[in-house]
């Protein structure tokens, strides 16, 4: 017994030890937290390759990519406050809640942290500053313009594919796009079903669309596993021609279903520059060479400067249309 | 052969055990776990920087408290031989419950006794299926899990419910003293009640019992059915008092609130040593349990390994914990 004590007591000094030599270093480079809704996401995974450019290009920064496993707003709390034990000095978090996230983000906030959020924003009081990959409204025409345009006279039925009921961004997009639909007196909405993201979920989902409403024109998806899943169904239930999928994708995943013609066209800001504007603002921020204020100006490199409105948000660009032309040109960056 | 005298036969003592009880500690299941709990600590802590420190492993005890709380009551109801899968859709009703009466100006008080009402509702609505009617307890809580939080989708939609009090933030945010929090207070606690309820009480005695025979129990003279539905009450309560742990941590309240909790919290059970198929187990081990569960994912959390990973290595853990005292048997002989 006495002999385990005493191994025990060298074994904890030892550690101690370890630890005295540890701490003091990788001080020097800022570290930036790129939290995304959930690992494995194309879209998420292309942001990540935006962020190590920013990095590179600035220097003195690691960048350290992580999420959950599924896009919950308890997981992303356990990233965050590993995060905060790590002592980061930035988090750009794409969340799963705006609301649930605020007190931990606020905890890392109490303790010095830099946080923004990007792409789904958190609650005002829960970040400093958003970073919108666009503007939502422009989103919201932009996918009803797609489906209305490739109808003949801007005229027939559609309905939605989203992502979860709750998911933040895609609520919001529908709602800007219900707002644009009296400018498409000719549109009629059938309806919004969730397939939270999932490809087996959203697939189904899909198809009980395809199936219940025989008149449907086009799906719009404004998610991108959704828009795949729906892009097979329409496939597999051999209505191409008949239904056109629409929405917001990635050119990788969609480039065969362009092809193929179950999807004539549909847009997407680039996530490349999206989290590489994520990882320059929380740069600058973290190093305290901006201010997080309304009317702010955030430079963020290549992609010139972000201005912050009055609630400290900022929209980066506008989203870009895809289709046959160019699909080849997108397929391989992401 | 004029036969032997019965007083002069030695006196055959039969042993209550085969092995003194130190003996017996040093080879249970829960010494082992507490290996595994050691070893994975002073892992992490050679691993990352970051681990020893006060407020981080404070930190870290958010991910399992709350799932731990309900894991207690789970342990004894899994030990009994039934078993309720609809742990986190109550929560996600207490929770919706409470997110109604926080809009209706409704006290911290009043908010946590909603909590815990509505945990219980659920737990004596389990309770009498199951025991009312004799359905089995696995098909009546995988329906009772759709229906409790399909009535929060239904109440909230893509819906959330913020405001809640300020003082209602102690439970999942408050610290008790110094890096002690408040839930961590309150998972000792309940750690010791549910312990000396299973260990030291007929109560705990019967729930053995019947998680072993069932009919034997009855026949000694145990009111099966009576500690069955108090086994779910309990469990729909600890839920309850999840919820406001949870929904005071998180501040607001989503349907979807502690989606997929129900495999953590039965995880933990068995990994606390708890026999899936009941009869045996006990609070320490659950207890241990959720330390290793904790221990994993804060610190793969701080290595900033994928999640994918982590559950990787928590199913690993799962089915190495209980494979190999199963296989030392097997090659022993």
């Amino acid at each position: 017994m006495k002999r385990r004590q005493v191994m025990a007591l060298a074994a904890g000094l030892g550690l101690a030890a370890s630890l005295m030599g540890t701490t003091a270093m990788a001080q020097d480079k800022t570290r930036i937290a790129l939290v995304v809704k959930a690992l494995g996401i194309g879209f998420f995974e292309a942001a990540a390759k935006g962020a190590e450019e920013a990095a590179a290009e600035l220097g003195d920064v690691e960048i350290i990519y992580t999420g959950p496993t599924d896009t919950t707003a308890e997981g992303q709390i356990e990233v965050i406050n590993s995060l905060i034990a790590q002592g980061v000095d930035a988090i750009a978090i794409s969340a799963n809640d705006p609301d649930a996230l605020v007190p931990a983000l606020k905890k890392a906030m109490d303790r010095g942290i830099t946080v923004i959020s990007w792409d789904s924003g958190v609650a005002p009081e829960g970040r400093q500053m958003h970073l919108n990959p666009s503007s939502n409204e422009l989103i919201g025409r932009m996918i009803i313009k797609l489906a209305a345009d490739n109808l003949p006279d801007q005229t027939g039925e559609v309905a939605v594919l989203s992502a979860s009921a709750t998911a933040t961004n895609q609520n919001i997009w529908i709602e800007e796009m219900k707002k644009a639909m009296p400018d498409y007196p000719n549109i009629k909405l059938l309806g919004v079903v969730y397939g939270d993201d999932l490809a087996d979920k959203s697939y189904r989902e899909a198809m009980g669309l395809i199936q219940s409403y025989p008149e449907l024109d086009a799906i719009i998806a404004p998610t991108s596993v959704g828009i795949v899943a729906a892009a097979q169904a329409v496939t597999d239930a051999g209505k191409i021609g008949q239904i056109n999928v629409t929405g917001l994708g990635l050119p990788s995943e969609m480039a065969g279903h362009v092809k193929s013609g179950a999807s004539k066209s549909f847009a997407i800001w680039n996530p490349i520059d999206l989290g590489y504007s994520a990882t320059m603002i929380a740069y600058h921020l973290a190093r305290g060479e901006a201010e997080a204020q309304p009317g702010a100006e955030i430079p963020i490199g290549r992609m010139g400067k972000v201005t912050l409105d009055e609630t400290n948000a900022a929209a980066m660009a506008e989203p870009f249309v895809y289709d046959a032309s160019n699909i080849d040109q997108f397929k391989d960056i992401f | 052969m004029t036969g032997m005298n019965p007083t002069r036969a030695a006196v055959r003592t039969i042993p209550d055990r085969l092995e003194s009880p130190a003996r017996r500690a040093l080879k249970s299941w829960e010494t082992l776990l507490l290996a595994v709990a050691l070893a994975i600590f002073i892992a992490n802590s050679l691993a990352s920087p970051y681990f020893l420190d006060p407020w981080n492993l404070s930190d870290a005890t958010f991910n399992f408290t709350e799932k731990a709380m309900i894991a207690f009551a789970m342990a004894l109801l899994i030990i009994a031989g039934e078993i309720d899968l609809s742990v986190a859709s109550t929560i996600a009703l207490a929770s919706t419950a409470m997110g109604a009466a926080a809009q209706l100006g409704v006290g911290t008080p009043g908010l946590v006794a909603i909590g815990l009402a509505v945990g219980l509702a659920c737990g004596a609505f389990n309770g009498a299926l199951v025991t009312g009617l004799g359905l089995p307890s696995i098909v009546v809580t995988i329906g009772t899990m759709s229906l409790y939080r399909g009535i929060s989708y239904i109440v909230l939609g893509d819906q959330a419910y913020r405001g809640y009090p300020a003082d209602f933030a102690w439970f999942g945010q408050g610290y008790a003293f110094w890096v002690i929090s408040a839930e961590f207070v309150l998972f000792a606690l309940f750690a010791l009640l549910f312990g000396i309820l299973l260990h030291a009480t007929n109560f705990g005695r019967a729930v053995y019992a019947i998680g072993n025979n069932a009919t034997a129990a009855a026949f000694s003279g145990i009111r099966v059915g009576r500690v069955k539905f108090i086994l779910f009450l309990l469990t729909g309560l600890m839920s309850g008092v999840a919820a406001v742990c949870l929904t005071s941590r998180l501040g607001s309240t989503r349907p979807s609130i502690a989606m997929g909790w129900e495999l953590e919290v039965v995880t933990m059970v068995v990994l606390g040593g708890v026999s899936i198929l009941g009869g045996a187990g006990s609070i320490p081990g659950v207890v241990i349990a959720a330390f290793v569960m904790g221990l994993v994912t804060f610190g793969l959390g701080l290595l900033n390994v994928p999640g994918i990973v982590m559950s990787i290595v928590i199913g690993a853990l799962l089915i190495a914990v209980i494979a190999l005292p199963r296989l030392w048997r097997k090659w022993r002989g």
